[in-house]
């Protein structure tokens, strides 16, 4: 179980730039097929909040990436106390 | 000022027996303190920690429960669909800013307890949303009608962010250790019962002021009701104690300095901050606004279904689900929390594209034969100036009855040019009124849903409250509590259904996004969590 936590950890350490690119190319493709100022400035807005919210979030995952291929989750604390 | 004087109570050897609060007068044994609060005291915790946690989730929800209103309210008349989702952007916002209440408040109630931190998060709270209620439309002052709306939307977000973690941890640091989950489910049904609240509160005041003078003002009713029970929850708050657990802290200088810092620049803490959040926190909150905002949502823009109808349908649901959240917290405290709130997100992962399907089935009207029909009645044909045109824009409306008990309007709108020409427009069905047999059909399917609302959601305070030491708590359990919820959860709405208008999308693609971060989540608690509790959170 610990070789698949940090094998898995590689893979969330991916999927968080992965996962970025993919919003911000799906912004660019969305503001760009829309036609009025008022549309566009509506898509952007929309658009915006999602890329300002996840970008955090996926480097968090990233983080937990790499915590879980070093090892770190390879055993968790008993109780608060270990913490 | 802020805390209670403890008098400490030692033995021969001076070690530290009991813990007496001299203001209220209330004995804790420190070892055991939580196992020793009487009975009908932790129900006392648990009700006024419930009632205050229960007005600020109705403070929170009347505005999503209203968007469609109030997006026609905040914004130009002709704004159309970017109206709703441009209001369900300001309803999104509230969420986004919890995880900063989080920290706000959560450094706070490390640093100063948890009573008084979550009483200001209450006054917060209950004065914007009062505030909403007073707001212009845009008809009056324009585009500052939606920013003010925003910036007291901010507010209660930021309020809600630091109340739940308080409560949560409140109720938790008094409860047995056996009855944890138990005990902090009562907190876990307050979010639901506050949607119930304000679902009912808005289906009575349109009800007794009819939909027209309900769209027009009757709708900030409900806001303005809410300073009356916040008044009555700061009264009963004002009456409760600090939590022992924090008090035994305090009476040992052992409080804290710098919660933040000790919650997420230490590793160990900020990897398990990270473990809730992806492992549980992401999943749970999806499961729960899928199951009770998306599905509302979907029932009312994408079925048409009546705005009593859809309501009504929730309630039944809701008050049908709600006991499981203590059952399923219970049940949490013997066999663990792990395995049952991944399950719920299975479940989820599963049955939601089969659901929403039947949603559309049930709702779709088209098919229906001559000899379906029991009567057809016209209303007067409407007539609407276009913006910046001399056009204009003519409605005709017909209701149409069937003979099963279902029945609906038929809206057909077309462009009056001054040139002579007429554009035909569209029709559309609204105001769909289900048979009594698909009525219930949908109450079923809802109930199903906030099922497993309640089997992520039962014992995920426990869950929290054990993963993190006493004196940091209240911050740490708040964070991933706030990004999975506020923002992962509170996103569904909004992102379904900006997913759900792309081109080339059918109406079940907004389900996606829950869909795909609770599988996340799923794989990520399957492999990492621990189903172990930790016995002792008096550390």
């Amino acid at each position: 179980m610990n070789a698949l936590k940090k094998f898995l950890g590689l893979v969330w350490m991916i999927l968080g730039p992965v996962a970025m690119t993919f919003l911000f190319l799906q912004a660019v493709e969305k503001v760009g097929l829309t036609h009025t100022a008022i549309e566009r400035t509506n898509t952007m807005l929309q658009w915006g909040i999602i890329l300002f919210i996840f970008l955090p979030i996926s480097l968090g995952l990233m983080i937990f990436g790499f915590y879980a291929w070093k090892g770190e989750y390879d055993r968790l604390p008993e109780s608060s106390e270990d913490i | 000022m802020f805390g209670h004087v403890t008098n400490l109570i030692t033995n021969s050897a001076g070690c530290c027996l009991s813990c007496k609060c001299l203001s209220c007068g209330t004995k804790y044994s420190l070892h055991l303190m939580s196992e020793t609060l009487p009975k009908n005291n932790i129900f006392k915790v648990i009700g006024a920690s419930s009632l205050g946690t229960l007005i600020e989730w109705y403070d929170f929800y009347i505005f999503g429960s209203l968007a469609v209103i109030i997006g026609h309210q905040l914004f130009p008349e002709d704004a159309g669909a970017s109206a709703l989702i441009n209001t369900l952007a300001i309803f999104a916002a509230g969420f986004i800013v919890r995880p900063f209440g989080a920290l706000v408040f959560g450094r706070l109630g490390d640093l100063i307890g948890r009573k008084y931190t979550f009483l200001l998060t209450l006054v917060l709270m209950g004065g914007s949303t009062f505030l909403i209620g007073l707001i212009p439309s845009y008809k009056s002052i324009g585009y500052a009608a939606p920013i003010l709306v925003l910036i007291l939307r901010l507010v209660q977000g930021l309020a809600l962010g630091g109340e739940y973690g308080g409560a949560a941890t409140y109720v938790a640091e008094h409860a047995p250790k056996n009855k944890r989950g138990f005990f902090t489910s009562w907190i876990q049904t307050t979010a639901t019962l506050g949607l119930f609240l304000s679902l009912g509160v808005i289906v009575i005041t349109k009800n007794i002021l009819g939909a027209e003078t309900f769209g027009d003002w009757g709708w900030r009713i409900p806001f303005l009701l809410s300073i009356l029970l916040v008044v009555v929850s700061i009264y009963i708050r004002m009456k409760m104690h600090e939590s022992p657990m924090f008090s035994k802290l305090k009476a040992e200088g052992n409080v804290s300095k710098n919660p933040l810092k000790e919650s997420f620049n230490n590793k160990a803490n900020f990897k398990m901050v990270l473990l809730a959040l992806f492992g549980a926190t992401m999943g749970q909150g999806v499961i729960w606004y899928t199951g009770q905002f998306y599905a509302q949502s979907f029932l009312e823009n994408t079925c048409k279904l009546d705005f009593n109808d859809s309501r009504y349908i929730l309630l039944w649901g809701i008050a049908f689900a709600t006991p499981f959240f203590v059952i399923f917290g219970a049940w949490s405290d013997k066999v663990g929390r792990k395995w049952i709130m991944l399950s719920g997100m299975l479940l989820g992962i599963i049955f939601y594209r089969p659901i929403y399907q039947m949603f559309l089935d049930d709702t779709d009207f088209t098919k229906i034969e001559q000899h379906d029909i029991l009567s057809s009645t016209s209303a007067p044909v409407t007539a609407a100036s276009i913006a910046n045109t001399a056009d204009s824009l003519r409605t005709t409306t017909t209701k149409i009855e069937l003979k099963n008990g279902a029945s609906f309007h038929l809206v057909k709108t077309d462009t009056i040019s001054v040139q002579g020409g007429i554009i035909s427009g569209p029709e559309v069905l609204k105001d769909k009124v289900l048979p009594k047999p698909i009525f219930w059909k949908f109450v079923g399917l809802i109930f199903f849903q906030i099922l497993l609302v309640t089997m992520v959601y039962g014992p995920i305070a426990a869950f929290l409250v054990e993963l993190f030491p006493t004196k940091i708590r209240y911050t740490s359990m708040s964070l991933p509590y706030h990004i999975g919820n506020g923002v992962f959860g509170g996103l569904v709405p909004f992102i379904a259904t900006l997913v759900a208008s792309f081109s080339g999308s059918t109406p079940l693609s907004g389900l996606w996004y829950p869909i795909g971060i609770a599988a996340l989540s799923l794989v990520i608690g399957t492999i990492y969590l621990s189903n172990k509790k930790d016995e002792s959170i008096n550390d």
